[in-house]
């Protein structure tokens, strides 16, 4: 059971280390679109990682506790919920028409409201 | 050994929460708030969890269900306040 | 396709007390068949959320094997943003593209974009019909067409087996 336990302690190393990645991004990203990408995007395979390494290290005492049923409900519920609050998130700022960086290559979404493709996003 | 890699993971998760603190006071727009909390509560998830596995106890772990579900309604509320249709 | 849509979702709230659970005694899995056949009775006796999905043993296959794809190129994307996250200057391209998908079952874009918000550097901001607005971490390609091969293409041809 010792492969299980360092493994579980590899996946847990593994998930903090990218949990940091995504906060480093944070702090670099130039605007907010890009900040919402790394910040909460890079985010999820981190707790889901550190998730299953908690999960695995808990395997030990297998008897009392139940864990592992607990860590695949919370990593299901981080999978469908993470998308849902984020994609909200960046229509938001969107609607608030916060400015997109400089270095803002096309922007299909403003030619396609110019050109009357479809209307401007706002609340249903 | 475990015990000491399971500290440096809580070390390690401690310094991307400082991180997200950071974007939480400076950032200039209200959604980049929103973005740092979001990125704030999820750290504390792991650390919520990580703490359950130190002191041992399963019951801890209901801890994060709840928070995750709470803090996922928090943002969509705060996200739909600020489109203006609540 | 009432029975369907009950029988689908009585499966994933008794999945979910069983997970919850963990412990197969008598007791608990009596609750929990009386909890969910409620529950499905209660809240999807006129939903019409699972009328899509096939129940063939080729889209449950096709189920798994679209679960592995995506998480290896949620791995994928994650390694591209470490690198542009770490390295000193910072090498985004950003912008908006337009993509257009053939999928026709609300359930099925709704996964589809899910997808493409989950793995990192592309986000869904706006579905209008069968066009998805996307915001895209370094634009390849701002042509419809090829931002669809690219984006799009990869989850398409699995989820057209599992929906229809």
């Amino acid at each position: 059971m010792e492969i299980i336990q360092y493994l579980g302690g590899a996946l847990l190393i593994m998930g903090s280390l990218s949990l940091l990645i995504a906060s480093i991004g944070l702090i670099r990203m130039p605007d907010v679109y890009n900040r919402v990408q790394t910040g909460t995007k890079a985010s999820t395979l981190g707790a889901i990682l550190s998730f299953l390494g908690v999960g695995l290290l808990s395997i030990e005492n297998w008897s009392e506790t139940n864990w592992i049923g607990r860590v695949i409900i919370l990593i299901i519920f981080i999978i469908i919920t993470n998308p849902v609050s984020s994609h909200i998130l960046m229509r938001a700022a969107y609607v608030m028409k916060i400015p997109f960086t400089i270095d803002t290559k096309v922007d299909k979404l403003k030619e396609d409201i110019e050109n009357k493709v479809l209307e401007e996003p706002k609340d249903e | 050994m475990i015990k000491y890699l399971i500290l440096i993971a809580v070390a390690i998760i401690l310094m991307s929460l400082l991180g997200g603190l950071y974007r939480f006071f400076k950032g200039p727009s209200l959604v980049d708030k929103v973005v740092a909390f979001d990125s704030i509560t999820v750290n504390s998830l792991v650390l919520i969890g990580v703490m359950a596995l130190l002191t041992g106890r399963a019951i801890y772990f209901d801890v994060p269900i709840v928070y995750g579900l709470l803090s996922f309604l928090g943002v969509i509320v705060v996200a739909r306040y600020i489109q203006g249709g609540l | 396709m009432k029975i369907k849509n009950l029988s689908v979702s009585f499966i994933i709230i008794m999945a979910a007390w069983l997970l919850l659970n963990w412990s197969f005694q008598v007791e608990i899995v009596l609750i929990g068949l009386i909890l969910s056949l409620l529950l499905s009775l209660l809240f999807c006796s006129k939903c019409q959320l699972f009328s899509e999905l096939k129940l063939t043993p080729k889209a449950f296959a096709y189920t798994l094997i679209y679960i592995f794809v995506f998480l290896i190129e949620l791995v994928k994307a994650n390694i591209d943003v470490t690198k542009r996250i770490l390295s000193p200057n910072l090498p985004i391209n950003p912008g908006v593209v337009k993509v257009e998908t053939t999928l026709n079952s609300k359930m099925a874009r709704l996964i589809l974009a899910n997808s493409i918000t989950l793995t990192p550097g592309t986000f869904t901001i706006e579905i209008h019909d069968n066009a998805l607005y996307i915001h895209w971490i370094d634009v390849k390609n701002s042509d419809v067409t090829e931002a669809t091969e690219i984006l799009a293409r990869k989850f398409e041809t699995y989820l057209k087996e599992i929906y229809d």
